[in-house]
């Protein structure tokens, strides 16, 4: 059975395990070295029958250009957000209720009486902003830095749509308090939504669930926050990635390859 | 890009590729590191700001501030910007998808090979101007208050019960977010709403009372509060009819 092989590390030499001494292990096996041949069993014969290895080494190994620095850090901290504002409305949606007579409520009961509740909220309400905003620094690197261009145009489309995706998200998700503030701003931004071309009228009236906003508004809002575009967003950051580690991520604008020293011709 | 760039493009970027670092753990160490400060900013904001929460919704009534997220004032500010009325769903809609549309396409016109920005001029300096604007119009928005007080004289000669009647349209026209997008003499916010300060010489009460009902959108619809509070929806007709 072939051995899953990872490339090792690079590890300063002095940290580096030594190896033992010929003559010195006694030839038994210790509990330790069971536990370690255990583990890679298991992943061996996961990997016998799923292949994952190749996939992950096709991801994890692959270089990244010369330069790369820290504003490459920026898509995947807007990636990190996500996660964040997923976790924390886990735990909010197991109190919340979608009913224009309760949800004001429930989210009371979790802001005062749950425990950490507010602190939770807090993390979901501050992790919108910080997600937009690293979105759109995200955003503008890759536009001021040409990354869009072959071959990553298809890259930068699905990240327009990301962005609609996110914004998307906070405007759904503003109604859910259902405090008067969320309440009135959601109407006048449905309303603004219906003065748009062509499909604005249909948009607004798909969001009410009706000409009116009525009971139902509230719990469509809901679904669209915390199911439809959640699934987009992790479908479309899936192939977002695909695409980066498909491509490669792009070398900093400034930097210009020096052609390898065998190939360049030399004056005589 | 023609074919010979690209190829050149490719081939340039293969060899910065072969120099440079694996993923893991060079880039791997820096995005763990930017996701850890990302996640102590997020606790930080949640622990010093908190998350309040504002009276109970209610559609009939009023002292709301139909104020969004913060980072959609850029769009309310654009219909401020863009003053006459009929000018209003280019502001809303008509402005924000074309520059939807042009940022789903840039790749697609903007097809020169050069990616430094300074070499670049149109591109960046649009890039700036757009922050720029953005940034400004946010500014504005996070600024232009919603006052729910308006500090005016009844007009001369009203007495009594008619004077009781204006005072309490008044309360109610501050109370009710009007401000937000309208200018009542020298209270509120000039746009994206008309005017309202001599509205009762250009439409009779009954307009008024029709456009309160059904109006045109953005401006959110009073039907709920005339059914299920007549009386003070007659005291803001009265008021706006009053004023001249
Ligand atoms: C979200 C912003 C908004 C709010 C809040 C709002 N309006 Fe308006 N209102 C508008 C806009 C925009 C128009 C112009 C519509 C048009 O072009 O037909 C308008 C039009 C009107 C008109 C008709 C003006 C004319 O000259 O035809 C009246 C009267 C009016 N509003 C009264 C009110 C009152 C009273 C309130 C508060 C109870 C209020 N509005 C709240 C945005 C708003
Ligand atoms: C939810 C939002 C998003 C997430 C999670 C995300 C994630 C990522 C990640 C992890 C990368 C890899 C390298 C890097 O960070 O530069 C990347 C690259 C890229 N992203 Fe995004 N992104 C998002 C939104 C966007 C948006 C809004 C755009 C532009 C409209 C965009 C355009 C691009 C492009 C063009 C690249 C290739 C960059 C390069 O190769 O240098 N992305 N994205």
């Amino acid at each position: 059975m072939a051995r899953l092989k990872l490339p090792v590390p690079p590890v300063p030499p002095a940290l580096k395990p030594r190896p033992a001494r010929p003559g010195t292990g006694n030839g038994r096996v210790g509990p330790l070295d069971q536990a370690a041949e255990a583990g890679i069993t298991v992943v061996d014969w996961i990997d016998e029958r799923t292949s994952l290895s190749g996939g992950l080494r096709w991801m994890l190994f692959r270089k990244v250009p010369k330069g790369t620095n820290w504003f490459y850090t920026l898509g995947s901290a807007a990636m990190f957000a996500f996660l964040s504002q997923a976790v924390t409305g886990v735990f909010l949606a197991m109190y919340y209720d979608p009913s224009p007579t309760h949800a004001y409520e429930s989210i009371r009961y979790v802001t005062n009486e749950a425990f950490l509740g507010e602190f939770v909220r807090g993390m979901h309400k501050w992790g919108s902003t910080v997600m937009v905003i690293l979105v759109f620094l995200h955003m503008g690197r890759t536009f001021f830095w040409g990354a869009y261009k072959y071959p990553r145009e298809l890259n930068w489309v699905i990240g327009v749509v990301l962005l609609i995706m996110t914004m998307t998200m906070s405007f759904t998700g503003y109604l859910l308090p259902f405090d008067q503030r969320s309440y009135w701003a959601t109407i006048v931004g449905v309303n603004i939504n219906g003065t748009g071309p062509l499909i604005g009228p249909y948009l607004s009236d798909f969001l009410r669930a009706g000409p009116e906003f009525g009971a139902t508004t509230l719990s469509r809002f809901y679904a669209i926050h915390m199911m439809l575009v959640p699934g987009l967003i992790a479908a479309l950051i899936g192939a977002h990635l695909y695409l980066v580690a498909k491509l490669g991520t792009t070398a900093p604008p400034w930097i210009k390859a020096k052609p390898d020293e065998r190939l360049t011709e030399s004056e005589v | 890009m023609n074919q010979r760039e690209k190829e050149q493009y490719l081939r340039e970027y293969a060899i910065l590729k072969s120099q440079g670092k694996p993923f893991f753990p060079y880039a791997v160490a820096k995005d763990s590191a930017m996701a850890a400060i990302v996640l102590v900013v997020i606790i930080v904001l949640s622990i010093v700001l908190g998350a309040e929460m504002g009276p109970k919704a209610d559609p009939t009534t009023t002292t709301y501030v139909p104020r969004p997220e913060w980072y959609f004032f850029f769009l309310f500010e654009l219909l401020r910007v863009i003053k006459p009325p009929q000018f209003v769903p280019l502001a809303t809609i008509g402005v924000p998808t074309i520059c939807m549309i042009l940022l789903f396409l840039l790749p697609f016109y903007d097809r020169s090979p050069e990616r430094r920005p300074e070499r670049r001029p149109i591109a960046t300096a649009a890039g700036i101007f757009t922050i720029a604007a953005m940034a400004f119009l946010t500014y504005l928005g996070a600024s232009a208050g919603s006052p729910n007080e308006i500090d005016m004289k009844p007009p001369a000669g009203l007495k009594g019960a008619a004077l009781g009647e204006w005072n309490r349209g008044k309360l109610v026209a501050a109370q009710s977010g009007c401000l937000a997008c309208h200018k009542i003499g020298e209270n509120g916010n000039d746009g994206p709403g008309p005017h309202l300060t001599n509205i009762g010489s250009v439409l009779p009460e009954s307009a008024i009372a029709q456009t309160l009902r059904n109006p045109t959108a953005p401006m959110p619809s009073f039907q709920t509060l005339a059914e299920t509070q007549p009386q003070k929806f007659q005291a803001l007709v009265s008021f706006l009819g009053q004023l001249r």
